[in-house]
């Protein structure tokens, strides 16, 4: 019997090339490549903004300008050309549609590749989807039903219009335009995103998800999106990437602020497969990411994220909790393989009384890739009774990729109680021996482990979703995901 | 003038006293040079995030004290280890004292970094260890510059020093404000074994910063325990720069017990140079009022089958302010690496701080790493069960703290040393149990 090892599971990760990298032509209006205020109201002007939003995107600009790009993580990258980027680019076939058999075939098809067809998942999941192909919203499903319970799902450009007093109210406020480098860019030309607003006391019936993709060539992809949960009210919202292949890098700096007032709930989950590059390192997305969620009182905000894609990442969704007895949660799997590097964690910062928050990480490199968990728990001096637990795990394959841990506590309340703990291994030989005695060949074998070192973030997937993220799981680490 | 233009225009009215010919020159030259361009380092620097010299620099330093000033040993006896027979180092303002000392030549050397500077027969060694593990940073550079004094020790091959060696440090407080800069050097040669403590007092409540040196080369085999007592008075600040290299199968092991100050920043570097090496950091800290004392220890892991062990537990209360800020770094080749890392903490009151930041960063896949790190109380059905027993709380809290920090102690050696901390921390307690732990 032909053994299968280790050694041939990296041999097969190094020479595995992107299954999903392909490139559906779509007629796009794009904008010429540059950015200076002129762009900034142009792209507010094509969307038909009001006034105080061109004025926002101004500011944000203004404030851009004058800051630098960050250097302290972990990752080596050749910097993005700003100029040389197109801000928008929106699919040619407008308006939006009723029924499925209207959307471009060609769209369609490329769903079908990616094995989330509409259809399927209108019939099968129940999910409501927003479905964003390079910044423009161009179907959107189940809006009825949603509709019928007060609950407002829609593209931001939508929200703008449509609710500007919910926008205006909440943009901006847990990710504030000065936030950060990419931040500041993101507000200043965010094209598109989803808007999701759930009224008081409103258990929202389905999962609501949005699939994002970068499809055209040289223009960076901006998303914005924005969730609202009421007083009371419950939502689970998915989000899921893939992206075409390609060589040169595209560039992904998305801001997601999440908004959990008093006794709500966001459970926010994210499956994130962007191009990673070819074996050499070549080409993949730059995944830039501000999230963050603020919890009120009572409220609850879970983040759970499978990274699988992307040549650079750079993401740490986090929670503020302003709120007495607030929750956060945060659940990751980080795969890198190549030449991939991810530099990802989370933030927790304990503001109000009694509150509550929870980290698991789980890391896991192949190739000559490097993977970083980098994190602060912050409990500051009112938080009485504040509790933290955080665990990393790093699973290294190979001898040529790198497993960093970065946590930062600060802990100015004495009844704090703060655990943190991290460890770094491979694969046992006397796991694999143990599985090898009991008749499960080693490939099985190799798959079971890593299920089971990522079994806790993946149980916290919803349904519907667990099945797309362990289809992602083995593109990056195929053969040894059962 | 700042203390930074100071320090520099010092640095050259003292460098034209000595011999410019000398082999030093151009080290120092180059490190005044390497000072003057980092300067000292801010909070924006990663490495000093959570530690702000501010409030120490702002003080009018005298880099050079004007006379030499004498102290005598029965003022003094309590802060030497005086009940077990040692070999002493002992300076005064940072200048050697050699009524206070005992040093030898006697088949091993342990004398003065100046004589070992400027006598020829040590040259040799000279020209091969000093400055030669000293990181470039800006405070060890500024060191570098000013290097004239501290302890020199060279032990040979296969010796087994059968005294411990003290190293203390006094100020006296004659001048307003003093800065020190002692520079020690410490070679122990294959097989043998020694034992160091060292201690940093001044006699009165003016300012005092000690920016400190030392380079430690632990050749094979050999065995270095070393034991740092911070238990300064609340003007006195100090920076320790400790850097120290292992080559093959060599133990080395430092404890750092810091109880006073008010700035400590213990910069603790370990740079496995060999196979089968083991290195064991470890430490207790107790402070209050507004001290603030810094771990910074970075372990570095070059080759295979290496082990590294960090314990460090903390104990905060008033409005002290805690940092700690473990790295191990494991390279490619350093495969069957054992490194542990543990930080506990505890809060005792509202206004104290703690910061941790417990980092790994591995290169090689066949390694056992793990880190830990809590922020917490004292567990209260524990004292409950104390309480219960009749133990007043102040008495059950000490104990507790007692068990807390008693694994660190344990691994000492000198059981004078351990007698002796445990009065130190039960005099910070306020307590007397009696008996101890």
């Amino acid at each position: 019997m032909n053994k299968y090892t280790e050694d041939d599971l990296r041999e097969e990760l190094k020479t595995k090339e992107y299954e999903y990298g392909f490139y559906t032509d779509i007629k796009s209006d794009t904008f010429p490549v540059g950015l200076n205020e002129d762009i900034v109201r142009a792209i507010s002007l094509k969307k038909e903004e009001p006034q105080w939003m061109t004025d926002w995107r101004l500011e944000s600009y203004r404030a851009w300008e004058k800051m630098v790009e960050p250097e302290w993580a972990n990752v080596h990258y050749a910097k993005p050309d700003f100029q040389a980027i197109s801000y928008y680019s929106a699919p040619n076939s407008k308006p939006k549609y009723n029924s499925l058999d209207e959307v471009d075939p060609e769209l369609l098809a490329t769903f079908q590749k990616l094995g989330i067809s509409l259809d399927e998942q209108k019939k099968l999941s129940g999910v409501a989807m927003d479905v964003v192909v390079d910044s423009v919203s161009v179907a959107t499903t189940f809006k009825k039903t949603l509709a019928e319970k007060g609950i407002i799902f829609c593209s931001i450009s939508e929200a703008i219009q449509e609710h500007p007093e919910l926008v205006k109210k909440y943009i901006g406020t847990v990710v504030p335009q000065k936030d950060n480098f990419y931040a500041a860019l993101n507000s200043a030309v965010f094209s598109d995103g989803s808007f999701c607003y759930i009224p008081k006391g409103v258990k929202c019936p389905m999962e609501l998800s949005t699939y994002f993709r970068i499809n055209q060539a040289g223009t960076g992809q901006f998303e914005r999106t924005l969730v609202i949960a009421d007083e009371g009210s419950y939502v689970s919202y998915l989000e899921g990437c893939t992206a075409p292949s390609r060589d040169e890098n595209q560039l992904h700096a998305a801001v997601v602020e999440l908004i959990a007032l008093d006794n709500a709930e966001i459970k926010y989950s994210t499956v994130q497969n962007w191009y990673p590059g070819n074996s050499e390192g070549k080409g993949g997305v730059y995944n830039f990411v501000t999230k963050r969620g603020l919890c009120e009182t009572n409220a609850k905000i879970s983040w759970t994220q499978v990274e699988t894609g992307s040549a650079v990442t750079w993401k740490y969704p986090s929670c503020v909790l302003k709120g007495d007895n607030s929750v956060g949660e945060f659940y990751s799997i980080a795969v890198t393989n190549n030449h991939q590097q991810a530099d990802t964690g989370t933030k927790m910062v304990h503001l109000g009384k009694n509150t509550k928050s929870t980290i698991i990480s789980k890391g896991i490199s192949a190739g000559k890739s490097q993977n970083s968990y980098r994190g602060l728990v912050q409990v500051h001096a009112r938080a009485d009774n504040a509790r933290n637990f955080s665990q990393c795990d790093s699973l290294l394959m190979g001898n040529d990729c790198g497993a960093h841990t970065f946590p930062y506590i600060e802990a100015k309340n004495k009844s704090a109680r703060i655990e943190h703990e991290a460890t770094t291994s491979k694969i046992g030989e006397d796991q694999i021996f143990y599985c090898n005695q009991r008749g499960i060949d080693t490939e099985k074998a190799i798959a079971l482990i890593v299920n089971g070192f990522s079994k806790e973030v993946l149980n916290k997937l919803p349904m519907e979703f667990a099945v797309e993220a362990q289809k992602l799981l083995e593109i990056s680490l195929e053969g040894s995901v059962g | 003038m700042d203390l930074k233009e100071k320090l520099i225009s010092s640095f050259w009215a003292f460098e034209n006293h000595l011999d410019e010919d000398s082999y030093l020159h151009p080290i120092r030259t180059d490190a005044i040079k390497r000072f003057e361009e980092k300067g000292f380092p801010s909070k924006k620097e990663e490495a000093w995030k959570y530690t702000s010299l501010n409030s120490v620099l702002k003080h009018d330093f005298s880099v050079f004290p004007k006379q030499e000033n004498a102290i005598e040993y029965n003022d003094v006896k309590k802060y030497f280890i005086h009940d077990i027979d040692t070999y002493k180092i002992v300076f005064i303002d940072g200048k050697y004292s050699s009524h206070l000392s005992q040093t030898t030549h006697d088949g091993m050397d342990i004398c003065l970094m100046s004589s070992a500077l400027s006598k020829p027969k040590y040259r040799i060694l000279i020209e091969n260890y000093f400055n030669k593990i000293a990181e470039q940073e800006s405070l060890t550079s500024l060191n570098t510059a000013f290097s004239s004094e501290g302890a020199y020790i060279h032990i040979p091959k296969n010796k087994m020093v059968a005294k411990p060696i003290q190293i203390i440090h006094f100020s006296t407080g004659n001048e307003s404000a003093i800065m020190l800069q002692p520079r020690n050097l410490i070679v122990v040669d294959e097989n043998s074994h020694v034992q160091i403590i060292e201690r940093h007092q001044s006699l009165t409540d003016n300012q005092v910063l000690t920016n400190s040196v030392s380079e430690v080369f632990v050749n094979k085999r050999a065995i270095v325990d070393y034991y740092k007592i911070q238990n300064d008075n609340l003007n006195a600040s100090l920076i320790d720069n400790t850097y120290i290299k292992q080559k093959q199968e060599s133990i080395c092991s430092v404890h750092t017990f810091s109880f006073g100050g008010k700035l400590t920043r213990n910069n603790l570097n370990f740079s496995q140079q060999g196979e089968r090496i083991n290195s064991t950091l470890k430490g207790v800290t107790i402070i209050g009022d507004k001290q603030h004392v810094d771990h910074n220890t970075l372990v570095h892991h070059v080759e295979p089958n290496c082990e590294s062990h960090q314990d460090y537990k903390g104990i905060f209360g008033d409005s002290a302010t805690g940092v700690f800020n473990g790295k191990i770094i494991v390279d490619k080749i350093a495969q069957k690496t054992n490194a542990f890392q543990s930080n506990k903490n505890i809060l005792v009151s509202d206004k104290a701080t703690i910061n941790t930041k417990p980092q790994l960063e591995i290169f090689a896949d066949d390694v056992k790493c793990s880190h830990g790190c809590t922020v917490g109380q004292l567990d209260e059905s524990a004292m409950f069960y104390l309480r219960s027993r009749g133990i007043p709380e102040k008495e059950a809290k000490a104990l507790l703290m007692y068990a807390f920090s008693n694994n660190v102690l344990n691994s000492v050696k000198i059981p004078e040393i351990k007698q002796r901390i445990n009065k130190i921390i039960a005099n910070k307690l306020g307590v007397n149990i009696g008996f101890d732990l």
